[in-house]
């Protein structure tokens, strides 16, 4: 059972990705994001990552789809304007290696050569101390260091944002 | 359930939090302080910079480690930081330049700087993947935002543009790559993915697939052919002084990453992954090379040449042995001196009048106008090239002579020959600056160098021609980081 709807909700979420990719219309590429968004936070789910899984509906399809939708509306924007793909010798690149690297990935998966490693929260684990209670250790403990970078990234962004949105700068002085 | 904290231990990431906290100083200043000239500001930076140094030679031979094995400082570690901080330092003083005027909000774009500074730090420093990521996206997402600077200006901010969508993209390639190792070893760090290869060899195909887009996203930071694509058009729309910082920033810490892989996993030393590297290491330089010989723009030409010199590095990365890496830090070293000294003297002949002075055939007759810019610039030139005595031929003798130990004969032959190459495009500047007519008859006129560009250039003229004639005791030093790499 799990395994079906986990394969359901990967379709479902690469239809999604492809149909806001090619919708022209960017309210409706934002909706399919919002599938895309829900579709991943079924099967982080169906995996047993509860607490990522609602972080993802919170966040994503929360709040960032709100910004979205809310800049296309402040921006009215038609339908968009298709620019010419590229130089047809560029398309055919780019189809011939995508298509070689599809292949590749079936090949890999056919081969059966694949095994991961467990880390040191598997699944039963997990399952008997809590999603949130294994991340906030993890993420307060081991991973201190990147947890406080992480800040630092934000803080660059949001420096990032201010200096390029601004409209005017201020005078040379 | 207990919670057990790791050692912490502040005094290993002592440089990189000195830099962002002198980082968010410089940006509180220009905030509150909206009359404070930009000196000032450069200053209180250039003040954290030696601090870093200060501390970064305190640590040198402890090997100190934090966060639970999270970060180490190791010899090689600290010199590869020091170079960075030396290039930040320079490039902090070229952006003083007076012409260059466009970006006006200087708390910002020093305090970007150093948190770019900080970002290669941390990324060096990193003994585990998760680190290097977070560090490469603090370094990148500076960078971004420094190259959009001048954002009145369709050039620059096309640059920021493209240099944020392919990064980002390139980012995604990465962090595939980690995941993918993750999922397969189990492992962040360097010491769980090199005991992981040691017990199974390359035999899972997941983990081999997560290696090399792993290395596809550090291709692409460090520019080598066939990801090179958004150099030229980010190093011509960024400031010239970022554009100098990245060119050897970005791509030196892609470089520490790469190393600090291939030294813990011994088993990339088999026959495959060297094909690999030879094959990235002849196309890099040589593409970058003979593209260089058609460029018109100054900015565009150093952005090629960069990528060549990539190439180069390459080859000593390759080498894989003591004297490679020793050699790889002297000509990291040689190369700060000589590239950000070249793009130093590019943005003070920069803008005169508003007019941009950025076509080689601009520089005609400069030589006699302009005699110690212009002779700086050929001594740059020169170095880049490789004739000696400059930085740029001991260099890449110490580069070459290490890969022809390690048995890479017909790779430093090509190399060599690529150099040859090489020398048409950077001679073509000093023959432009000193034996042609300049174009309308007269030079350009340009208004006083301020002292942080005088000084940056000084010392990286200095430091070229230092290297070049006693390179023995800065290779003696490097050749004992070398020996000393360990994984902590």
């Amino acid at each position: 059972m799990v395994t079906v709807l986990l394969y359901l909700f990967g379709i479902l979420a690469i239809l999604s990705a492809l149909g806001m990719v090619f919708h022209r219309n960017p309210v409706y590429s934002a909706l399919f994001l919002v599938v895309t968004f829900f579709s991943l936070a079924s099967i982080y789910a169906l995996l047993g990552a509860q607490f990522l899984s609602i972080i993802q509906v919170m966040v994503y399809a929360g709040a960032i789809m709100v910004l979205f939708v809310f800049v296309i509306m402040l921006l009215n924007l038609r339908k968009e304007v298709r620019l010419p793909i590229g130089k047809p010798a560029q398309v055919i690149f780019g189809v011939i290696f995508g298509l070689l690297l599809f292949v590749e990935g079936l090949l890999i998966i056919k081969s059966g050569s694949i095994s991961g490693t467990l880390g040191r929260y598997p699944q039963a684990k997990v399952n008997v101390i809590g999603n949130v209670e294994a991340l906030g250790n993890l993420l307060f403990t081991k991973y201190l260091f990147p947890f406080e970078l992480a800040s630092i990234i934000l803080l660059v962004g949001m420096i990032g944002a201010i200096i390029l949105g601004r409209k005017k700068m201020p005078k040379e002085l | 359930m207990d919670l057990i904290i790791p050692q912490i231990n502040f005094s290993a990431i002592a440089p990189a939090l000195t830099v962002m906290i002198t980082a968010v100083v410089v940006l509180l200043i220009g905030l509150f302080f909206q009359k404070v000239q930009r000196e000032l500001l450069a200053i209180v930076g250039i003040i954290g910079l030696i601090v870093s140094l200060g501390e970064l030679g305190r640590m040198w031979g402890k090997d100190i480690t934090g966060f639970g094995g999270m970060v180490g400082n190791d010899n090689f570690t600290i010199a590869f930081q020091m170079i960075f901080i030396i290039a930040a330092f320079l490039a902090a003083l070229l952006s003083l330049n007076r012409i260059e005027d466009e970006y006006v909000s200087y708390g910002e774009f020093y305090g970007l700087l150093l948190f770019a500074l900080s970002g290669i730090i941390v990324m060096v420093q990193g003994l585990n993947l998760l680190i290097v990521f977070l560090g490469l996206e603090i370094l990148s997402i500076s960078l971004y935002i420094l190259t959009g600077f001048r954002k009145m200006r369709a050039d620059s901010i096309e640059a920021a543009l493209k240099y944020f969508l392919l990064g980002a993209f390139s980012t995604g390639f990465l962090l595939y790559g980690i995941a993918l190792i993750y999922g397969t070893t189990g492992s962040f760090s360097f010491k769980g993915i090199s005991s992981y290869v040691n017990a199974n060899g390359f035999t899972n195909v997941l983990f081999v697939a997560g290696i090399i887009l792993f290395l596809v996203g550090l291709a692409f930071k460090a520019a080598f052919v066939p990801f090179h694509q958004w150099t030229p058009d980010v190093y011509q729309g960024a400031p010239t002084p970022i554009a100098a910082f990245m060119s050897v920033g970005a791509k030196g810490a892609a470089f520490a990453v790469l190393i600090r892989l291939f030294v813990s996993v011994a088993a990339f030393s088999t026959r495959e992954w060297t094909i690999a590297i030879w094959v990235l290491a002849l196309l890099t330089m040589t593409i970058g090379n003979v593209v260089a010989i058609v460029q018109q723009n100054i900015k565009r030409m150093l952005a090629y040449s960069s990528i060549a010199h990539a190439g180069y590095i390459l080859v000593g990365v390759l080498a894989g042995n003591e004297m490679g890496r020793s050699a790889v830090l002297f000509y990291l070293m040689a190369y700060t001196f000589m590239n950000l000294g070249a793009f130093g003297v590019v943005s003070y002949l920069g803008i005169s009048h508003k007019v941009e002075n950025l076509r080689i055939e601009s520089y005609r007759g400069i030589g006699y106008k302009y005699p110690f810019a212009a002779l700086a610039m050929a001594v740059f030139m020169f170095s880049l090239a490789g004739v000696p005595p400059t930085a740029g031929f001991i260099g890449k003798f110490y580069l070459f002579s290490a890969a022809l130990k390690a048995g890479f004969v017909w790779l430093v032959i090509l190399s060599v020959l690529n150099a040859v190459i090489s020398a048409y495009y950077y001679l073509r500047v000093v023959v432009a600056m000193y034996m042609q007519e300049p174009e309308e008859g007269k030079v350009f006129e340009l208004p006083a160098a301020s002292w942080g560009v005088g000084l940056a250039l000084l010392l990286a003229v200095l430091g070229v021609l230092y290297m070049g004639i006693f390179p023995s005791s800065l290779m003696q030093l490097f050749q004992k980081t070398a020996e000393l790499i360990s994984m902590l």
